[in-house]
């Protein structure tokens, strides 16, 4: 297992950070901000972004994917974490590929992915159903009648839920409202009779959406794999969503740590740029520390995507409990040390605060990891 | 890149052949050989692993065998390492001669001072203690007094080092001295090797608060030097120690994963000292504080390991700086947790009422406080890293090494 890009991998992550400096700097996120655009990206620069492949770098060749593995996709998200870049990379190439791919039947694989490498499908997993990630926490009820099933609950907290072309709703078939058992991922258009989606605008100018699902009829190839036995597969694709969304999570820290470095040599106070007081300095060299560690956890944990799938669930938690303590950490003192001018809107490290506090809620909060990592090992 | 899978099979089928079953166990301080003319094995199988590993110079893998050495690649080495920790064999001779002289006489010796020195620590011949920090320089190493006077043919040296780990049993001394009071602190420096059984050369055990006498005062009073124990120019000994320092900081970064001390790993502590409701520790602030723990080395020990493989790959990251930090605080970090864990049975000292390994565990954690002082504070090392790493201004008067 290699904790070093090599060459193909390092060639897409440069060709990603032009791409993402020249087309979806910082400022495209704070123009889609003031405009409320509806959307919530740009869908010009989606479409340029599956040119280049992205909506289908894990995916086999055999449906139009580039097949670079989890490494190649984490490269690039930890590109778009750097300018915040708003596409519906994670939710649609990252959550929905990984739950067609380990949950669809070959008929659904066949028929979807190719249309997704080709980005002309978007998809959202309708899951949280309340604040806080509880994956196996599901009252929307799946409920067979006859040949055909009928839809019932709500959702929150779906990512690109508003603007995703289909929806992947995870509601239970039967079992305990706690249980790993009895439940179904169901695929549903979002313009379905009976789906109301209300857009919610966060704090990180992103995409969300609450859903509610009234008696909204299924059919069985709707449902992807088999009724019942989401329970199986559900938590690898979560294990992938939070790898991918740590990798993002690292590029934003890396970005705001920079420009917080940048600002210690460029600031003079006193008379001397304040990079050379020592109560700064020891404050930023422990974060170029944590971030030493971040980097090589990262690195592991999409290389375990690739290379040990079986054993990703111990290193997925390691990773977005981490990610998330020092998004939290750099994004603080970046407001910190920056003054005064942190806490102005004309400054863009008020973004990188923002989206931090959303992906540290996104797939599970450091709680909710640090007791997952502890029973896996047993305590 | 060379296939290096028949080297470790190999490798492996010679460790496993000649390794005694008595080597694989774990170290106790008493059992650790360090060599030198006072040094004696603890039994009879650690001589003879000593020797074995000797004869193939893997007491010093990556050395040149011109010297007596095993001539390994980095890869090799590290394939090496890995093989022994995986039978967990013991380390058949521990030295500060192989871990910091050495790497630095194979850069700055002269041939005449290589063939002199290095055969003899890869024989274990001559045990090393090392003389940087005086009783008045300690993270302003570069202040140090201790001075080397030209004699004509030889240096006189008065002055006195502390923090000389075992000099009470070592044989040679390696020591920055003052060669010219007149410059630039750093600059008139000089690393110099010294007899310890010249005549004027006296040593002074020091107490710590761990009940143990590792470390000693080293006293020179008029001790004459030969000129030919100079390594490197005169004057030029800080780029020898900065160098050896870069040695130092390395080995204590690995420390955490490599304690000759017989410690229960805390989880095993956990289940041993804590109650357990449903298959969880029942205090939520000590599993909590477990689990960040273990996290911790999780990443950290993915660190070392990227560390490595940058370095194998020519790729020159900035991994290595942060490690003797982030090593030797989860070192303590560590301690404090197992105490924790133990409650009052993990506050032992002596005598009744605790086993030994408990009473270990009270003293090893005492012991752990010098982890983030010796070698280069935390304080210190967070400066490199403010003005290496992240290229900050310095500071007036900053507290960094040059």
């Amino acid at each position: 297992m290699a904790l070093v890009l090599n060459e193909e991998q390092r060639l897409l992550a440069e060709t990603a950070r032009d791409f993402l400096q020249k087309n979806a700097p910082v400022s495209a996120l704070r123009a889609l901000r003031d405009s409320r655009d509806e959307l919530g990206y740009d869908a010009t620069l989606w479409q340029d972004m599956v040119e280049l492949g992205w909506a289908s770098v894990i995916l086999p060749e055999e449906v139009g994917g580039l097949d670079f593995g989890f490494t190649g996709l984490g490269v690039v998200l930890q590109e778009t974490g750097r300018t915040l870049a708003a596409s519906p990379l994670l939710a649609t190439a990252v959550v929905g590929a990984s739950a067609l791919l380990l949950g669809g039947t070959e008929t659904q694989q066949a028929d979807l992915l190719p249309q997704l490498a080709a980005g002309k499908l978007t998809l959202a997993l309708a899951l949280e159903e309340s604040h806080h990630h509880q994956p196996y926490h599901i009252a929307t009820r799946l409920e067979a009648e006859g040949d055909s099933f009928y839809l019932s609950g709500e959702k929150t907290f779906v990512l690109d839920g508003h603007s995703a072309d289909t929806l992947l709703v995870v509601a239970r078939s039967s079992g305990e409202r706690n249980s790993r058992e009895g439940l179904s991922v169901v695929l549903l258009p979002r313009d379905t009779p009976g789906v109301v989606i209300e857009r919610t605008l966060m704090a990180d100018s992103r995409n969300a959406a609450n859903i509610r699902f009234t008696r909204v009829a299924i059919t069985a190839e709707q449902v992807v794999g088999e009724v019942g036995a989401a329970g199986q597969w559900l938590d690898k694709v979560l294990d992938r969503g939070r790898v991918a969304l740590a990798a993002e999570m690292l590029g934003s820290v890396e970005e705001v740590f920079a420009r917080t470095v940048a600002w210690l040599k460029e600031r003079v106070q006193f008379g001397v740029p304040i990079g050379s007081f020592q109560a700064l300095q020891h404050r930023a060299a422990r974060l170029q520390t944590e971030l030493e560690l971040a980097r090589s956890i990262v690195l592991q944990a999409l290389a375990t995507v690739d290379e040990q799938p079986e054993q990703l669930a111990v290193i997925a938690s390691l990773a977005k409990a981490n990610l998330n303590e020092l998004a939290k950490l750099a994004t603080n003192e970046a407001v910190q040390m920056h003054g005064g001018i942190g806490v102005t809107d004309e400054l863009d490290i008020g973004f990188f605060l923002k989206r931090a506090r959303v992906t540290l809620q996104i797939f599970g909060d450091t709680g909710f990891h640090k007791d997952r990592y502890a029973a896996l090992r047993g305590y | 890149m060379e296939d290096l899978q028949p080297f470790r099979e190999e490798t492996r089928q010679w460790l496993e052949a000649h390794c005694p079953a008595s080597q694989r166990l774990p170290n106790t301080p008493e059992e650790q050989y360090w060599g030198g003319r006072r040094g004696s094995f603890a039994s009879e199988d650690a001589q003879l692993w000593f020797e074995r590993m000797r004869e193939r110079g893997w007491t010093a893998p990556e050395w040149p065998t011109a010297y007596g050495g095993g001539g390994l690649t980095a890869q090799q080495g590290q394939i090496l390492k890995e093989e022994m920790k995986r039978i967990k064999a013991r380390t058949p001779l521990y030295s500060l001669g192989l871990w910091m002289l050495g790497p630095a006489l194979l850069e700055y010796g002269s041939e005449e001072q290589k063939q002199q020195h290095l055969r003899a620590i890869v024989n274990g011949e001559l045990r090393w203690c090392q003389g940087y920090s005086e009783p008045a320089a300690g993270s302003d190493l570069a202040s140090l007094q201790t001075r080397a006077d030209d004699q004509g043919d030889h240096f006189l040296v008065n002055g006195s080092k502390i923090w000389t780990t075992a000099a009470d049993r070592s044989d040679w001394i390696f020591c920055l001295v003052r060669t010219d009071p007149t410059v630039k602190k750093q600059q008139g420096i000089s690393f110099l090797l010294i007899d310890m059984a010249t005549e004027g050369v006296s040593t002074t055990p020091i107490e710590l608060i761990s009940g143990e006498s590792e470390f000693c005062q080293t006293f020179f009073d008029n001790v004459q030097v030969p000129k030919a124990n100079l390594i490197g120019e005169l004057n030029h000994g800080w780029s020898v120690a900065k160098a050896l320092l870069v040695h130092e900081r390395k080995l204590m970064a690995e420390i955490g994963g490599d304690s000759p001390r017989q410690e229960v790993p805390p989880v095993e502590a956990a289940h041993r000292y804590l109650d357990f409701i449903d298959g969880r520790i029942a205090d939520s602030e000590l599993r909590s504080s477990l689990v960040t723990y273990e996290m911790r080395m999780h990443a950290i020990g993915l660190t070392h390991i990227r560390s490595f493989e940058e370095r194998a790959a020519g790729t020159k990251g900035s991994v290595g700086l942060a490690m003797k930090y982030l090593g030797t605080e989860a070192v303590k970090d560590k301690n404090e947790l197992l105490l924790a864990i133990m409650g009052s049975q993990g506050l032992g000292w002596e005598g009744p009422g605790f086993t030994p390994e408990e009473r270990d565990t009270t003293r090893a954690w005492a012991m752990s406080k010098a982890m983030t002082i010796a070698g280069g504070s935390s304080e210190v090392q967070l400066n490199v890293i403010a003005k290496t790493v992240l290229q900050l201004p310095q500071a007036p008067q900053a507290a960094t090494e040059s």
